[in-house]
């Protein structure tokens, strides 16, 4: 018997400012696999993650994105995360006071509650922080800060990274975490991700270079312009872009549209 | 220790119901003949209602201040009753009023000393009259007096005598001198040289009759090296007329003396278009006379239709300190003129001031603080920092500081900001399972910690809650 995809997109349009970013996007993902998005910028990648992640700047005017069996477009963001969706933020947002380990227990027990669960026990959850700190190589002095406050951009990126290992969701998408990371910070964040790589789980991973798949295991490759997928492929895919550049995909796609019609 | 917000997010005023209860209540109207009722059913002596009498001759010649950036309709002084009691006065727990128990008992301040707090003596205020305080023979016997103003008044004359209006003269402000007319009961403390003060001291007022005013009155001397942390707490119930509060607060330190006094105030707001509400004009006041001597101003405020206060510090004795620490939260149609008064008069005198302003839905939440520095206050010193988060964009945050400075060696910093909860903030907080309301209440907290922090422990948490209970319904 087949199994359902844990997620599909269909035909996804979406709208910002009343400028269509994305045109029409189909894509399948099932637990256990890895896929990547690639594409020049502009072309509606992290538009993609956003609205996978129901930030409501973005307006969805067709198509239809089912999550678990379920019409995501209809569940509200916190509801969504609860049900196992992470992202993480290109852009991860300093809130002063706060601090990280409060925000993850807090997260992390609002999850439970709607799962049904009791709250973590503090001693069980000091464990568990402690635990996968060591993956991606947080500090504790890290852990106690306010939530990104005065964190360097490898910093932030590996704070998501631990966000995600503590939350353990069911599908992490990473909205470009590698943009900007030296090479170490870079393989910190990949062993994090290869780490948490499961039959359960699944993984969007958004970027805008090849250099992150040297590290990231991923099943598949697509590639994003003008807001729909032209190309889909394996590994190899990423490393034909990287020669050949975006703009071969491009005249590919449109030479291509001929024989679809 | 977490706070359950899910619990939170759906209450509104959760303290807005009435006792039933035989009350003794004054005719409506202010004259001489109001006073001297009010100073008899107290059993007052003489020289009490001659000071009464002085406050009130003297407020009569005065005009209701308008500097202030709040609006309200006019205040009729002679429609309201300036004093309400539960009919029978008790002489110990056991007589006190099960109603008047059970009502305590609802607000969270159990009145039976076992069942209470560790470590925290309670004088329980309610309407015109202190009910009962706990925890008095134990802390007789480090010679700590701590009484309802009323049996100060009548058991430590000399004290009383000596520091009534030392800080805020009956002739200091219009509200202040109709309290010193008016003023009913409130809170007496006394810490012996030498002695700290081994529990938390606090005051528990409760406004519950109608169309009353409650005109509180307290008085906390610190002996020298003495040491005493004090907390009020207040609410009333809901009523769709305001109701005012015009209350006075004293502190006295000595050489080498520290007084902590922290306040949650948590009068009944008003509704969300605006009606009713406690009109709280509220004069605060400490003065560091000795050297080295240490006065700390806390303050929660969320409740109240207005606020209007500056608790302030005049910094006398050489090396003393002053601090001010401000939450100050108005939502729906709240508003708040609140900020501090730090006098530098004594040399190498410090101060320090930490705001935070919230203002939600069509709140109005201004800052005002002056300070001042004193030619003789050589080598003085003052912090500021005073930050406005606003929420949604129908509500307003204001800011007057004030700075006299008549000393070139003084060291004056001044720190301010204003921001929004950002979509970017609450989205990321929501994308990782948070509800709206408990995104809001995690960056309001964060924002406030600064200040939450200076509440003893227990406080700190109710304070939190407060905070999160108060923004309900700030987010759509």
């Amino acid at each position: 018997m087949l199994k359902k995809p844990m997620l599909e997109i269909r035909n996804l349009h979406v709208k910002v400012n009343d400028q269509e970013i994305l045109t029409g996007v189909d894509l399948i993902v099932n637990a256990g696999e890895v896929h990547s998005i690639m594409g020049p910028n502009g072309s509606g990648k992290s538009t993609l993650a956003q609205v996978l992640a129901g930030r409501d700047t973005y307006e969805v005017t067709e198509g239809e994105i089912i999550y678990q069996g379920k019409n995501l477009l209809e569940i509200k963001p916190e509801e969504r995360a609860c049900m196992g969706i992470f992202m993480a933020f290109q852009y991860p947002v300093e809130i002063l006071g706060v601090t990280n380990t409060y925000l993850l227990r807090t997260a992390l027990n609002a999850q439970r509650k709607f799962r049904g669960l009791e709250p973590m026990k503090p001693v069980e959850f000091a464990k568990l922080l402690k635990e996968k700190a060591k993956v991606v190589q947080m500090s504790d002095d890290l852990l106690q800060r306010s939530v990104n406050e005065g964190f360097s951009g490898g910093e932030k990126k590996r704070n998501e990274i631990f966000q995600m290992a503590v939350l353990e969701p069911t599908l992490a998408i990473l909205d470009e975490t590698d943009s900007g990371l030296d090479i170490d910070a870079l393989k910190i964040v990949a062993n994090g991700v290869n780490a948490m790589r499961g039959k359960e789980r699944a993984f969007i991973v958004i970027t805008h270079y090849q250099r992150v798949l040297n590290y990231i295991i991923t099943d598949y490759v697509h590639v994003l312009v003008d807001g729909r997928i032209v190309k889909s492929g394996g590994k190899e895919l990423a490393l034909e872009l990287e020669s050949k550049g975006y703009t071969w995909v491009e005249e590919e796609d449109r030479t291509a549209i001929p024989a679809n019609a | 220790m977490s706070v359950n917000y899910d619990e939170l997010t759906n209450q509104e005023y959760k303290y807005g119901f009435v006792t039933n209860i035989e009350q003794d209540i004054a005719p409506r109207g202010l004259n001489e003949d109001i006073i001297r009722l009010i100073s008899s059913k107290k059993n007052e002596p003489e020289w009490m209602l001659e000071w009464r009498l002085k406050g009130y001759r003297h407020w009569c010649t005065m005009k209701e201040p308008k500097w202030h950036n709040v609006h309200y309709p006019p205040i009729d002084y002679n429609n309201i009753s300036y004093y309400a009691a539960p009919k029978k006065k008790p002489e110990s727990l056991d007589e006190v009023d099960p109603e008047l128990l059970k009502t305590y008992e609802k607000l969270g301040i159990p009145l039976n000393e076992q069942k209470m707090l560790a470590g925290v003596a309670v004088d329980a205020v309610f309407d015109s009259v202190s009910l009962i305080t706990t925890f008095k023979d134990k802390l007789a016997e480090l010679g700590i007096i701590f009484c309802s103003f009323s049996e100060a008044v009548l058991e430590h004359p000399e004290l009383v005598k000596k520091y009534l209006g030392f800080v805020v003269p009956y002739t200091d402000n219009f509200f202040a001198s109709l309290n010193s007319a008016v003023f009913s009961d409130g809170s007496f403390v006394y810490v012996p040289k030498g002695v700290r003060c081994p529990m938390e001291l606090s005051t528990y007022f409760r406004i519950n009759a109608e169309n009353t005013g409650q005109f509180e009155r307290t008085l906390i001397i610190a002996d020298e090296g003495s040491y005493v942390s004090y907390l009020e707490g207040c609410t009333a119930p809901k009523r769709d007329e305001s109701q005012l509060h015009a209350a006075v607060v004293e502190l006295i330190t000595h050489d080498n003396a520290t007084i902590k006094y922290s306040t949650i105030q948590n009068w009944y707001p008003g509704d969300k278009d605006g009606h009713g509400g406690i009109y709280n004009f509220v004069t605060k006041r400490g003065r560091c006379l000795g050297r080295n001597s240490h006065i700390s101003w806390t303050q929660v405020e969320t409740g109240s239709a207005i606020t209007w206060k500056y608790p302030g510090c005049i910094l006398e004795g050489d090396g003393s300190v002053g601090e001010f620490y401000s939450v100050a939260l108005t939502n729906n149609r709240q508003q708040a003129d609140t900020g501090t008064k730090m006098i530098h008069v004594g040399k190498n005198t410090r101060s320090n001031i930490v705001s935070k302003g919230i203002s939600a839905g069509f709140g109005q939440n201004t800052y005002r603080g002056l300070v001042q520095i004193h030619k003789s206050a050589d080598g003085a010193r003052n912090y500021t920092q005073c930050d406005s988060l606003l929420i949604g964009d129908k509500c307003g945050a204001h800011t007057f500081p004030y700075i006299e400075v008549k000393n070139s060696s003084a060291q004056m910093e001044h720190e301010a900001s204003t921001s929004k909860i950002g979509e970017d903030q609450l989205f990321y907080l929501k994308q990782r399972g948070l509800s709206a309301e408990d995104a809001v209440s995690m960056i309001v907290n964060g924002f406030c910690k600064k200040v939450i922090s200076e509440l003893p422990f227990e406080f700190a948490i109710e304070a939190e809650r407060l905070l999160s209970i108060s923004l309900e319904g700030s987010v759509g």
